[in-house]
């Protein structure tokens, strides 16, 4: 059974399991794009936006971002060893026993069991299920890398071996809780122990979900698309350790000015600054792997997604630690301007990457060719314009909220109350959910052009493509 | 030779954890062992069953996701919501709901800020209060029965104390009653309002309404009354969640109150066992200094005098 035919079955698994649970992600977060200017679009008890948006953030991150990471990390892994995967029937299981977690985790959610820690919200037998996921996953990754057929470990495998590390240790701890019931548990952290906790896994979940992960995927794939290679071996040595080292540095920077000892927030904003120069190594990398020939971008249609989502990459690494400083953060913090950033980052960063990733790999392993360019690139400019309008409009609506907050009249009374605040945001969120619409149309884009290539490639190839 | 490293995957593996393993210790392995992380104000006490009763619904709504609880040290942030947050407020929020997002106000002084009424009102439908707002109903809420046993077990998982009594108490309320029992005990270690905000005490010659009778200064004052004031006493001044303006009982007793005296309770609001003009307040009424110039709220008080007939 060890073949890359059985074991590029689970990797299409888990890629047509994370492109469903993106779509269920995708249109929740329509749906609460729409609560936020249309109250009456809450429908109690299960779909109010309080228990939606927390669907729609683990939806997206761990049923479309892990889902794609564990179905993508095995490809890559396979093809840098050498090697089918050490156990494939645990991948398999693991590819069912993830979408029961995924699918229970929903359920649980909708039905509001919620740990109240953001990107944590699962409760504690959700939580089991998660570490024996990432266990199965460790085992099978490191199993195979040590049975490795090339001596030599790519770039990518340490993004891998960092993420599995990083991950396990982030996720266990800050999910320790006293259960009180199947279905309630208490953080065994309290106060302001609890928050310093939770953000030290919140920033780092961004960091070892939605970046080392995908940086993974970016030094596989971009080389192998453009058939350039990557520009500098040193930069990579040098972006990986340094990057992996400041991360768990910074999770206070989203605690500015609360009741968090001021050293911890001082310390945690010096890393921050800092992490624009590991971040910026591999965009540099990126950037120079393609400078020798920038033609790859429009003859080659994978080469424009990572470029252009490692220059998202790039900015939102400039954003995140000018964020962090007090001054901005005083400004910008608590407001719209936060799901500006995070969305930069998901969808311009994140899906452009995946997307792309998976736009190579399929093909490859029906053994067949792309059934449209052309729909790749009505995908590409859509999902690349509905960012845009999103990331934009949410960082106007953001420093305007903040302005109004802080506005006082000359007498010194507030200038604005809350409410009328609020009621300037309708616009902006309006034209939210437009530039939501038309990303969702570009991913739609996406799925059918990989349902055509699916349907168009015969049997799976049982030969490792490399 | 570094460059063996990579050839190493278990000596790979464990110089990764070890590099991602210093930050966490000092940030936040280390703090953790230290006094300085469990900070817990005097006042401060656990919370009672029907007042967990409502975090775990706080919880379980995903209110967090709307309402931040915590006011930072910034001028116009205690001016908007009170006293900025201390550290030891928190120690008994197993976890803390700070939240990272503002699309409603901050809920860390909401605690005695209104009276249970408004909040049974503005839960049911928060748009009869503000036609902007967009925070969903919580009505239905009142449908659900709560469960004494479960609360019981909840309580002992966090090792809170309470008594039977406490447990048998819970019987034939509802979760919203739970809900606004937490409302009002948010922040109440600190108080609503703080050092920081000065509370107003009017100056001989300031005492007179200076607008008093101006027919412009009521037309405005009106339209102050309702945008702020209606929802509470009336529309008319008759009363409602909060007493009447236009019959001749004032802070519990007969006989009206000066100008002066309205105007100190419009701005500074009312806490309970507070005296104005000799009698006792119950609280309940939010302050507006911050919100309205002191023009403004003599306008108002123009206004209601007009409903007096006065
Ligand atoms: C979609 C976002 C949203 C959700 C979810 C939400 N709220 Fe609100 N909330 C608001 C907005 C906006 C306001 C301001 C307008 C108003 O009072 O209705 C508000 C106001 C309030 C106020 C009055 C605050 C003040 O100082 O006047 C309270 C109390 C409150 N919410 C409690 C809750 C609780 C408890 C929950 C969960 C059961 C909740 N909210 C869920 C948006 C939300
Ligand atoms: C959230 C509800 C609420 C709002 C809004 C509110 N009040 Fe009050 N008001 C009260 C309550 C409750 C009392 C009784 C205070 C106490 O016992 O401490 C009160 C008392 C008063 C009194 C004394 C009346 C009496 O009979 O004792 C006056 C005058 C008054 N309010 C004026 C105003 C004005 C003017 C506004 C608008 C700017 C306003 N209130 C807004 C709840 C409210
Ligand atoms: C150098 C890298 C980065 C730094 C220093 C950084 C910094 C920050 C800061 C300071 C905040 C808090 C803003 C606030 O609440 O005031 C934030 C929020 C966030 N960032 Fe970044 N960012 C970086 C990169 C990224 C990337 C690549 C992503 C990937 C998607 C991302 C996703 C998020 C998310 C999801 C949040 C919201 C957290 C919440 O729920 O409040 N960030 N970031
Ligand atoms: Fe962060």
């Amino acid at each position: 059974m060890s073949d890359y035919q059985y074991d590029n079955r689970t990797v299409n698994g888990f890629i047509v399991s994370s492109i469903f649970w993106g779509v269920v992600g995708i249109l929740i977060g329509l749906w609460i794009s729409v609560q936020m200017w249309a109250p009456s679009w809450n429908i109690a008890p299960f779909f109010t936006f309080g228990r939606l948006r927390v669907v729609h953030t683990n939806g997206l991150a761990f049923g479309l971002g892990v889902g794609a990471i564990f179905g993508i990390s095995y490809y890559i892994v396979m093809r840098l060893t050498r090697r089918p995967l050490l156990y494939p029937k645990l991948a398999r299981f693991h590819l069912y026993l993830f979408n029961a977690a995924i699918a229970l985790a929903a359920v649980s959610l909708f039905a509001g069991m919620n740990q109240s820690l953001e990107y944590a919200e699962l409760e504690w037998p959700l939580d089991i299920g998660v570490v024996i996921l990432w266990v199965i996953f460790a085992v099978n990754i490191f199993g195979t890398i040590i049975k490795r057929k090339e001596e030599q470990m790519y770039v990518s495998l340490w993004y891998i071996i960092a993420t599995v590390i990083a991950v396990a240790v982030l996720y266990i701890v800050n999910n320790l809780a006293v259960p009180a019931g199947l279905f309630k548990s208490y953080s065994v952290f309290a106060g302001v122990n609890s928050a310093n906790v939770q953000w030290w896994y919140g920033h780092n979940a961004v960091g070892f979900v939605f970046t080392t992960p995908i940086l993974a995927m970016f030094y596989y794939f971009l080389p192998k698309s453009t058939g350039l290679p990557i520009f500098s071996h040193r930069l990579s040595i040098v972006a990986f350790w340094s990057l992996v080292f400041a991360y768990l540095w910074t999770g206070a920077h989203h605690l500015v000015y609360t009741p968090l000892p001021d050293w911890i927030q001082t310390l945690g904003i010096v890393f921050t600054i800092f992490l624009i120069a590991p971040s910026w190594g591999s965009v540099v990398n990126g950037f120079y792997t393609v400078a020798p020939d920038w033609s790859k971008m429009r003859t080659n249609y994978l080469t424009k997604f990572f470029i252009f989502g490692i220059t998202f990459y790039g900015l939102q690494t400039v954003q995140g630690p000018t964020q962090g400083l007090r001054v901005v953060s005083q400004l910008i913090h608590y407001t719209d301007w936060v799901p500006g950033h995070v969305h930069m980052g998901t969808m311009g960063w994140v899906t452009m990457t995946v997307a792309a990733s998976i736009y190579y790999i399929v093909p490859k392993i029906y053994n067949t060719e792309i059934y449209s360019v052309k729909v790749a690139n009505t995908h590409f400019y859509l999902v690349l314009v509905g960012q845009l309008i999103f990331s934009v409009t949410m960082w106007i609506t953001g420093i305007q909220q903040g302005a109004l907050w802080k506005a006082v009249n000359p007498d010194g009374t507030l200038k604005y109350t809350f409410m009328e605040g609020l009621a300037k945001n309708y616009p902006f969120w309006q034209m939210r959910t437009a530039a939501g619409v038309i990303f969702t149309i570009g991913m739609l884009f996406f799925i059918y052009n990989i349902f055509m290539t699916s349907r168009k490639g015969n049997a799976l190839v049982s030969k490792g493509v490399r | 030779m570094a460059g063996e490293i990579y050839k190493k995957p278990i000596m790979f593996a464990i110089v990764s954890a070890v590099v991602i393993l210093v930050g966490t210790a000092v940030t936040m392995f280390i703090p953790m062992m230290t006094a300085q992380m469990h900070p817990k104000l005097e006042d401060l006490k656990p919370y009672t069953a029907i007042q967990l009763a409502g975090r775990d619904i706080y919880q379980r709504e995903g209110c967090n996701n709307c309402h931040t609880q915590t006011v930072r040290p910034l001028k116009t942030e205690v001016m908007r919501y009170g006293e900025y947050s201390k550290a030891g407020e928190f120690a008994y929020d197993y976890p803390f709901l700070w939240g990272s997002k503002r699309t409603g106000p901050d809920l860390a002084r909401i605690g005695r800020k209104y009276p249970d009424q408004w909040h049974y009102r503005h839960f049911e439908d928060p748009q009869s209060f503000f036609a902007k707002s967009n925070m969903p109903s919580y009505g239905w809420l009142k449908d659900n029965l709560l469960d004494p046993i479960d609360i019981k077990r909840h309580m002992d998982a966090l090792g809170f104390p309470y008594t039977d009594e406490d447990i048998s108490l819970l019987n034939g309320k509802n979760e919203l009653d739970a809900l606004v029992a937490y409302m009002q005990i948010i922040g109440a270690s600190v108080g609503r309002k703080g050092a920081v905000r000065s509370k107003v005490q009017l100056d001989a010659h300031e005492m007179e309404n200076p607008l008093a009778g101006d027919p412009a200064a009521i037309e405005a004052g009106k339209g102050i009354y309702e945008e702020n004031c209606a929802v509470c006493h009336g529309g008319n001044g008759g009363g409602d969640i909060g007493p009447s303006l236009v019959d001749n009982v004032f802070l519990y007793q007969e006989g009206d109150l000066e100008d002066e005296d309205y105007f100190e309770m419009i701005y500074n609001g009312t806490e309970e066992g507070n005296v104005e003009a000799g009698r006792t307040m119950k609280g309940g009424m939010p302050d507006f200094g911050e919100d309205l110039s002191k023009d403004e709220i003599w306008s108002v008080i123009a206004f209601i005098r007009s409903l007096q007939n006065k």
